[in-house]
C-alpha cells in the first residue's frame, strides 16, 4: 500500500482524543469545557485542512490510505479519501467549531455530556467517510446513531423523546439490512475491503445474477434512502430536526444526511452498476417527488424550524437526482450540493437557533418586523436564505445549476420537472423571510431583542464568507472532484460490461471451468444475463 | 517409590488433572458446607469470599486443562480447546456472580453458606457438561447444576414470588431432564452406546447401510432436543423461563441467564454436531423453526414488558434465538460464532442482571422501567454501564454483542442456502424490534428526571469490580476481538466436525 500517512487516524480520532481530555474536567466547570471543546474542534479543523496540499487531484486512487489488520483476515482497518469523500471530510470539521460555538450559552444542562456527544459525532462522522472497509464503515455509521440520540434526547425540545426514538429506530432499521448485504457480499468476495471487493467486481472474478444484485443494492439503498431521507421514507426528518438543540439540528441537516448520499455514491454505484441503472428511473421520481412535496410543504409551515427542515428533503431530492442522472457533470453537482445544502441549511439552522435562544418559540407568527430590532442577525438571515434558494453567485446556484445541466443532457423530463423546485424554494424561503423580518413588529416583546451579539456575529459571518467563497470559487472544490467522479463513471460502465461478458461463459475463455460453473450459477435460468441499460440512461 | 508416584501421575492424576476445575470448585463447596457452621451469623460473607476464592482457582485451574488435553475416566470426560473455551465463559460469569452476591445477600437478609456452595456445585455441573464426551455423564452435569439452580431459585424464602419461581422452575425442569433422559435411553436403543463419538459412527454405519436415520434415534433427538432446549430456554419451551428469571434473586438470575446457557449450548453443539452429524438435514428444520419462534416470542414479549427484570428475561430467550442462527449454520464457522456469541452474551447479560440487583434495592422493590428514571444523573458511573449492556444486547457496534451477532450472521450466510438468508433477515428485524425495548430502558435513564426524594444507596465495592469487569470485557470483545474469536475458532476446530 506504499508509505503510509496517518493524518486520517489522527483526523478522525482527535475529536475522541478531546473526549478523553473533557472526561478529565469537572462537569460543573462550564468555561473550560466550552473552551477546549471550542479549542479542540478548531484544531480539528486545522488539521483537516492539512489534507489540502497533499491531496492530488489528478488521480482518482485513495489517498493518505492507511491499511492494518485488524479482525482475522477479512476485516482491516483501511481508510482513504478521493475527491468524492475529500471535502464532506472538510465540512464535517468546518461545521463541528461553529456548532460548539452555538450552544454556547443556550446548552446549560450536564454541558459537558452535550460537547462530548458533540464530539464523538464527529469522530464518528469523519470515521463513515474515510473508512474503505465495509466493516469499519458499518461501525463508524452506526457509532453516529447513540451520540445523536442523546443529542435530541437529552437537550431536545418538548416532543424530544418521541423524535429521538423515532429517528434512531427509522435508521437502525435502515443499517440492519446493509449489515446481512455487507455479509452476504463478503460470503462471495471473502473481504470486506472496498477496493479490493471493486476490483473483483470489474475483473469479473465475482458477478451477481440480476436478481441477487438487485436485493443487493436495494439493502444498501434502503439504509441511505433513510439517512438522506428519500420522500416516502423521510418522514423521521421533520421530528428530529424540530426536536433536536440548535448544534443538533445544523450536524443533522448540515453532515449527517450526507452520510446517505455519500453512501449512495460510495457503495451502491460502484458496487452494483446495473442495479442502479434499472432503479435509477423510479427512485429519479421518487427524487423529483421530494423535491416538489418538500418545497410545498415547507410553505405552509407555521414552525420556522419545521420549515427549514422541510427545504433539506427537497435539496436533498435534487442531490439524489443528480447522482442518479448518471452524469459527471450532475455527480460533481451532486457533491457540490451536498456541501452548499451543509453550509447553506446548517447556516439557517443556526439562525433559526438564535432567534429561538431569544424567544423560545420556533412560531413565525410569535415573530415579525424583526429586521428594526435585530438589522444585522436579519441581514444575515436573508443571505442565508438566498444561497440556499440558489442565487447567483452564492453557492447554492453552483450546486443546483450542476445538477440540472447534468440531468437536463441526459433526462429531459426529470430536470425540468426538478426546476420547479427551485422557483418553490424562492418561494417559500423569501415568503418566510417576509414574514420574519419585515413589517411592523406585532409582537410587543420583539420590539426589545437584541441583535447579535459578537460571538453570534463571528458565527454568521463565518458561515457568509463560505457562502461568497464556494459561490465565486467552485473550481477549487469541482477540479478536485471531477476525476474521481469519471473514474467512477468509468468503472460502473466497465463493470457492467465485465458483468455482461462474464454471463457468456464462452466469450471467457480465461475463466476455468470452476470459476465458469460459478459465474453460470449466479444467473437465474430463463432471464437474460443481466438487464440490458437503455441506451439513453448511460453516460456520455 | 517414584515408579508407583508415576504411574498414578499417567493414570488417576490425569484423569483428575482433566476434571481440575471441577474438583476445585467441588472442594470449595463442601469445604463452606464444612466451615459453615462454626461461622457467626454476622461473619457469614467470608463463606462468599471462600467462593470467590473457589471460583478464581478453579478459573486459573482451567490452565491445567490447556496442558492436558486428551479424554479422562475412559473417554467419559473429553478436554479440548472447546472444553476450555467453555469452562473458561463459565468460571467468569461464576465469578461475577459471586462478586454480585455478596452485597446483595447482606441487603435481603439471605446472607448463608449454602448459598455459595451450591453456587460452585451448579457451575462444577455445568463444567462437566461443557467437558462430557457422554451422555450419562452429561445428563449428570445436567442434573448437578440443575438441583442447585432449584434451591438458589428459591433462596429468598420469604418472598413469594421466589418460592413460585423455585417451584415452578423444579416441576418443569424435572420434566425436562426426564426427556432428556429417555432421548439418551433411545439413542442407546439404537446405537448401542451413550458416547458422543461412538454414536456418531453408529450412526454414520447405519445411514450409510439404510439411507436414513431410523425412527427411534429421531425420536431420541427430538427428545434430547426437549431436554436441553428447556435449558438454553428456546421456544417453544421457553415458558417458565420469564417467571423464573423474576422470582429468583437477581444474581441467581445473572448466573442462570449465562452460564448454564453457555454449557448446554456446549453440550448441544456436541449431540447435534458430532453425534447427530449425519442428521444435519434433519435437525436443521427444527433449529431453524425455534430460532425464528425464539427470537419473535422474545423480543415482541420484551416489547410490552414494564418491569426491567422481566424484560431482560425476554430479552435473553431473545438471544438465545440469535444463538441458533449461528447454530443453525452447522459449520466450523458456526461453532465458533456460538461461542464467541456466549462469551460475549455471558458478560453483558450478567453486567445488566447486576445492575438491576444493586438498582432493585432492598426487596427488589425498583422493578419498573419508571423506577430507573432519573439514574442518569443520580449515578452516572451505573447507568453508564447499564446503557453499555443493553447497547451491547442490543448489537451496536464497538460491543462484544454487535459482533457476536455479526459473527453469527456471517457464519449462516457463508452457507448461502436461502433458508438461512432468511433466517439471518429475520433475525436482523428482530434485532432492530429489539432496539426499541432496550432503548426505552436508556430513554427513562436519561431522557427522564427521578423523583426527588429518592436516593439510590451507593454501589458497593465488590459490585463495581464485577461491572467493570463485565463492562471491560464488552468492550474488549468489541474492539479486538481477534484473540478470543481466534480461540473460538480453535476450540470449534478441535470440535473436529465431518
Amino acid at each position: 500500500m506504499g508509505t503510509q500517512s496517518h493524518l486520517l487516524t489522527v483526523i478522525t480520532f482527535l475529536p475522541l482524543l478531546s473526549v478523553a481530555a473533557l472526561l478529565l474536567l469537572r462537569s460543573d466547570d462550564h468555561v473550560w469545557i466550552r473552551r477546549i471543546a471550542l479549542a479542540a474542534s478548531l484544531a480539528e479543523f486545522v488539521v483537516s485542512l492539512l489534507l489540502l496540499p497533499g491531496f492530488s487531484a489528478a488521480t482518482a486512487k485513495y489517498q493518505f490510505q492507511e491499511y492494518h489488520g485488524w479482525i482475522g483476515d477479512a476485516i482491516h482497518y483501511h481508510l482513504g479519501v478521493d475527491g468524492i469523500s475529500l471535502f464532506l471530510v472538510l465540512l464535517t470539521t468546518f461545521l463541528t467549531p461553529l456548532a460548539i460555538l452555538c450552544s454556547w450559552e443556550s446548552i446549560r444542562e450536564n454541558v459537558k455530556g452535550f460537547f462530548i456527544a458533540l464530539l464523538v459525532i464527529e469522530t464518528a462522522m469523519i470515521g463513515v467517510f474515510v473508512s474503505l472497509d465495509l466493516f469499519l464503515f458499518f461501525v463508524f455509521w452506526e457509532l453516529t446513531l447513540i451520540p445523536m440520540y442523546f443529542m435530541i434526547g437529552m437537550w431536545g425540545h418538548e416532543r424530544r423523546i418521541y423524535a429521538a426514538v423515532k429517528f434512531i429506530l427509522y435508521t437502525m432499521f435502515g443499517s440492519i439490512l446493509m449489515l446481512v448485504a455487507i455479509l452476504w457480499l463478503y460470503g462471495r468476495a471473502g473481504t470486506f475491503d472496498l477496493p479490493e471487493i471493486q476490483g473483483m467486481l470489474q475483473s469479473g472474478q465475482i458477478a451477481f445474477s440480476p436478481r441477487t444484485e438487485m436485493l443487493m443494492f436495494l439493502a444498501f439503498f434502503l439504509a441511505f434512502a433513510i439517512k438522506v431521507p428519500l420522500f416516502p421514507l423521510h418522514t423521521w426528518l421533520p421530528d428530529a430536526h424540530t426536536e433536536a438543540p440548535t448544534a443538533g439540528s445544523v450536524i443533522l441537516a448540515g453532515v449527517m444526511l450526507k452520510l446517505g448520499t455519500y453512501g449512495i455514491l460510495r457503495f451502491c454505484l460502484p458496487l452494483f452498476p446495473a442495479s442502479a441503472h434499472r432503479a435509477a428511473p423510479t427512485i429519479a421520481v421518487l427524487a423529483i417527488i421530494g423535491i416538489v412535496y418538500g418545497a410545498l410543504v415547507a410553505t405552509v409551515q407555521h414552525d420556522l424550524k419545521r420549515l427549514v427542515a422541510y427545504t433539506s428533503v427537497s435539496h436533498l431530492g435534487f442531490v439524489v437526482l443528480g447522482i442518479f442522472a448518471f452524469n459527471t457533470i450532475s455527480i460533481q453537482g451532486a457533491i457540490y450540493q451536498m456541501l452548499n445544502h451543509g453550509v447553506s441549511t446548517g447556516a439557517l439552522f443556526l439562525g433559526v437557533g438564535m432567534l429561538y435562544d431569544r424567544r423560545h418559540t420556533h412560531e413565525i407568527k410569535e415573530y415579525g418586523g424583526l429586521a428594526t430590532p435585530m438589522p444585522v442577525l436579519m441581514s444575515f438571515f436573508l443571505f442565508i436564505a438566498l444561497s440556499s434558494l440558489a442565487l447567483p453567485p452564492l453557492n447554492g446556484f453552483v450546486g443546483e445549476f450542476l445538477i440540472l445541466i447534468g440531468t437536463f443532457q441526459n433526462h429531459h423530463a426529470w430536470a425540468s420537472w426538478a426546476t420547479s423546485g427551485a422557483v418553490l424554494s424562492a418561494i417559500y424561503l423569501l415568503w418566510a423571510y417576509q414574514r420574519v423580518a419585515l413589517g411592523e413588529v406585532t409582537v410587543e416583546k420583539n420590539k426589545t431583542l437584541a441583535d447579535a451579539s459578537t460571538r453570534e456575529r463571528v458565527i454568521l459571518a463565518t458561515m457568509a464568507l463560505a457562502i461568497i467563497f464556494m459561490g465565486v470559487a467552485s473550481p477549487l472544490f469541482t477540479r478536485r472532484m471531477e476525476v474521481s467522479t469519471n473514474a467512477m463513471l468509468e468503472q460502473m460502465k466497465d463493470q457492467m460490461g465485465a458483468a455482461q461478458e462474464a454471463s457468456r461463459p464462452a466469450a471467457l475463455p480465461c475463466l476455468s471451468p470452476a470459476q465458469r460453473a460459478a459465474v453460470i450459477q449466479t444467473q437465474a435460468p430463463g432471464q437474460p444475463a443481466l438487464a440490458t441499460v437503455p441506451e439513453r440512461q448511460v453516460a456520455p | 517409590m517414584m515408579a508407583a508416584l508415576i504411574a498414578l501421575h499417567s493414570e488417576q492424576l490425569m484423569n483428575l488433572h482433566r476434571l481440575a476445575p471441577e474438583v476445585v470448585l467441588c472442594f470449595f463447596g463442601i469445604l463452606i458446607m464444612a466451615v459453615d457452621p462454626f461461622i457467626r451469623a454476622s461473619g457469614k460473607r467470608v463463606l462468599g469470599w471462600m467462593a470467590l476464592i473457589g471460583a478464581l482457582t478453579a478459573l486459573a485451574s482451567v490452565h491445567i486443562l490447556v496442558h492436558y488435553p486428551g479424554t479422562a475416566y475412559s473417554n467419559l470426560i473429553r478436554v479440548d480447546s472447546f472444553s476450555v473455551f467453555v469452562h473458561v465463559i463459565i468460571l467468569v460469569a461464576a465469578v461475577l456472580a459471586i462478586l454480585g452476591s455478596l452485597d446483595y445477600l447482606d441487603r435481603e437478609g439471605i446472607q448463608r453458606g449454602e448459598y455459595y456452595a451450591l453456587v460452585l456445585f451448579a457451575v462444577a455441573g455445568m463444567g462437566i457438561l461443557a467437558g462430557a464426551n457422554e451422555l450419562v455423564t452429561a445428563f449428570i452435569g445436567l442434573e448437578m447444576s440443575s438441583i442447585s439452580s432449584y434451591v438458589l431459585v428459591g433462596f429468598r424464602r420469604r418472598a413469594l414470588a421466589s418460592n413460585e419461581a423455585s417451584m415452578k422452575y423444579f416441576l418443569l425442569g424435572s420434566f425436562a431432564t426426564a426427556f432428556f433422559l429417555y432421548g439418551i435411553a433411545m439413542v442407546y436403543g439404537v446405537t448401542g452406546t451413550t458416547r458422543i463419538d461412538a454414536v456418531q459412527s453408529a450412526l454414520e454405519q447405519i445411514v450409510a447401510g439404510q439411507g436414513r436415520l431410523p425412527a427411534l434415534a429421531i425420536l431420541g433427538l427430538a427428545l434430547i432436543f426437549v431436554g436441553l432446549g428447556f435449558k438454553v430456554v428456546v421456544a417453544p419451551f421457553q415458558v417458565y423461563a420469564p417467571d423464573v428469571y423474576e422470582g429468583a434473586p437477581t444474581p441467581v438470575t445473572a448466573l442462570l441467564a449465562s452460564a448454564p446457557k453457555a454449557a448446554t449450548f456446549a453440550l448441544m453443539l456436541r449431540i447435534f454436531y458430532i453425534a447427530f452429524g449425519s442428521a444435519g438435514n434433519l435437525w436443521f428444520w427444527a433449529i431453524w423453526v425455534s430460532a425464528v419462534l425464539t427470537m419473535f416470542i422474545g423480543n415482541l414479549a420484551a416489547l410490552v414488558q414494564t418491569n426491567v427484570k422481566r424484560m431482560l428475561a425476554y430479552s435473553s430467550i431473545a438471544h438465545a434465538g440469535y444463538i441458533l442462527v449461528a447454530f443453525a449454520a452447522f459449520s466450523e464457522a458456526g461453532a465458533a460464532a456460538v461461542l464467541f456469541y456466549l462469551a460475549a452474551y455471558v458478560l453483558m447479560k450478567v453486567g445488566a442482571f447486576l445492575v438491576v440487583a444493586h438498582a432493585g434495592q432492598q426487596g427488589e422493590k425498583r422493578l419498573a422501567i419508571q423506577d430507573y428514571a432519573g439514574l442518569g444523573s443520580k449515578q452516572p458511573l451505573l447507568a453508564a454501564c447499564f446503557s453499555l449492556f443493553l447497547l451491547s444486547l442490543l448489537g451496536l457496534p464497538a460491543t462484544g454483542g454487535f459482533l457476536g451477532k455479526f459473527f453469527a450472521f456471517q457464519a449462516a450466510l457463508e452457507g448461502r442456502d436461502r433458508w438461512l438468508v432468511l433466517l439471518v433477515v429475520i433475525a436482523a428485524i428482530n434485532s432492530v424490534i429489539g432496539a426499541y425495548y432496550y432503548l426505552r430502558v436508556i430513554v427513562v435513564m436519561y431522557f427522564q428526571a427521578g423523583s426527588k426524594d429518592y436516593t439510590p444507596s451507593p454501589v458497593a465495592p465488590a459490585v463495581a469490580v464485577a461491572l467493570f469487569i463485565a463492562a471491560a470485557g464488552t468492550l474488549y470483545l468489541g474492539i479486538l476481538p481477534a484473540p478470543i474469536l481466534n480461540f473460538a475458532k480453535a476450540a470449534a476446530a478441535s470440535l473436529s466436525l465431518r
